[in-house]
């Protein structure tokens, strides 16, 4: 019989850091009531999806994340090998992402769905960034946005987002 | 991520959203998301296992059929290993993240070089 816990509270746990290194806690964004909603147009199989992943991924030639609150952003060409791709991230550990980029930025994972027929193409274009922005504000005003008009400019049906 | 979301589905996309850390998610609470509890760093599977990540990603994107409740959270089966002693060890290990200061951090020097090689990034957007 093993245990079985119950998930890891990242609001607690970035709580008690900042508490231990001297910090106000940090005030996590909450949203109540209905978040927006729109349908998906079509059936899945004839959807173009869009990719977003904030583990670090940048390709190797473009120029890597600084960890001081950067919020930038890296296109990347979804017919990238993975053996191009690198992360640069602040906050996790990533030795796994680094030997299979696919567990942050599931590009292989995707081009699979593709031929399997789950979803019709994957959008030429990816989006990656470097999660845990501290500033609410800038991801609002600023990176959320700049990643909402790319996708639209893709024409993207669906946009899968994978967060760190 | 979730915050993104919510911006990308105001403005006429659906989006799902994968995750493993669902008490964040809960407090931003994007249209859909699609819960996996496994340490960070792993949200769209484990390493060097497409069978899995096929799996988890395939569920994702099925979710958007499925989830009709704005903010719901659609819990996967998967488990990261046969007990959960990682998660006692991930609210135990303190302080991990790195220096932060204002220059890249490659993830190796070769890197550095290809970027500098390769002079302005096109594809790099500075906000």
């Amino acid at each position: 019989m093993t245990t079985r816990r119950p998930p890891v509270d990242h609001i607690v746990r970035t709580r008690d850091l900042y508490s231990s290194l001297g910090h106000d806690p940090y005030r996590w964004v909450r949203n109540d009531g209905p978040p927006p909603w729109t349908e998906l147009a079509k059936p899945l199989r004839e959807c173009r999806v869009g990719l977003v992943g904030s583990g670090g991924v940048y390709r190797a030639g473009q120029v890597a994340f600084h960890h001081r609150d950067d919020i930038s952003l890296r296109v990347i060409d979804t017919s990238v090998p993975v053996s191009e791709l690198r992360t640069s991230h602040f906050a996790y550990d990533q030795t796994d992402a680094r030997a299979d980029p696919n567990v942050v930025f599931p590009v292989d994972t995707l081009r699979t769905l593709v031929a399997e027929g789950v979803i019709g193409e994957l959008s030429p274009r990816a989006y990656a960034f470097m999660g845990g922005i501290y500033s609410a504000r800038r991801v609002r005003d600023a990176l959320a946005p700049e990643i909402s008009r790319r996708l639209a400019e893709d024409e993207v049906d669906l946009a899968l987002l994978v967060p760190v | 991520m979730g915050l993104i979301a919510r911006r990308v589905e105001a403005d006429g996309i659906p989006t799902t959203s994968l995750t493993s850390a669902l008490s964040i998610t809960r407090s931003v609470n994007p249209p859909r998301a699609v819960f996996l509890d496994y340490p960070l760093g792993h949200t769209a599977g484990k390493a060097q296992d497409p069978a899995l990540q096929r799996e988890i990603v395939a569920a994702a994107l099925t979710a958007v059929g499925e989830l009709e409740q704005p903010g719901a959270v659609k819990m996967l089966p998967y488990r990261w290993s046969g007990d959960d002693d990682w998660k006692r060890e991930t609210m135990l290990c303190g302080d991990t993240r790195s220096y932060r200061s204002s220059s890249p951090e490659y993830q190796c020097e070769a890197d550095r070089a290809l970027a500098a090689a390769a002079g302005d990034c096109p594809t790099c957007i500075f906000l």
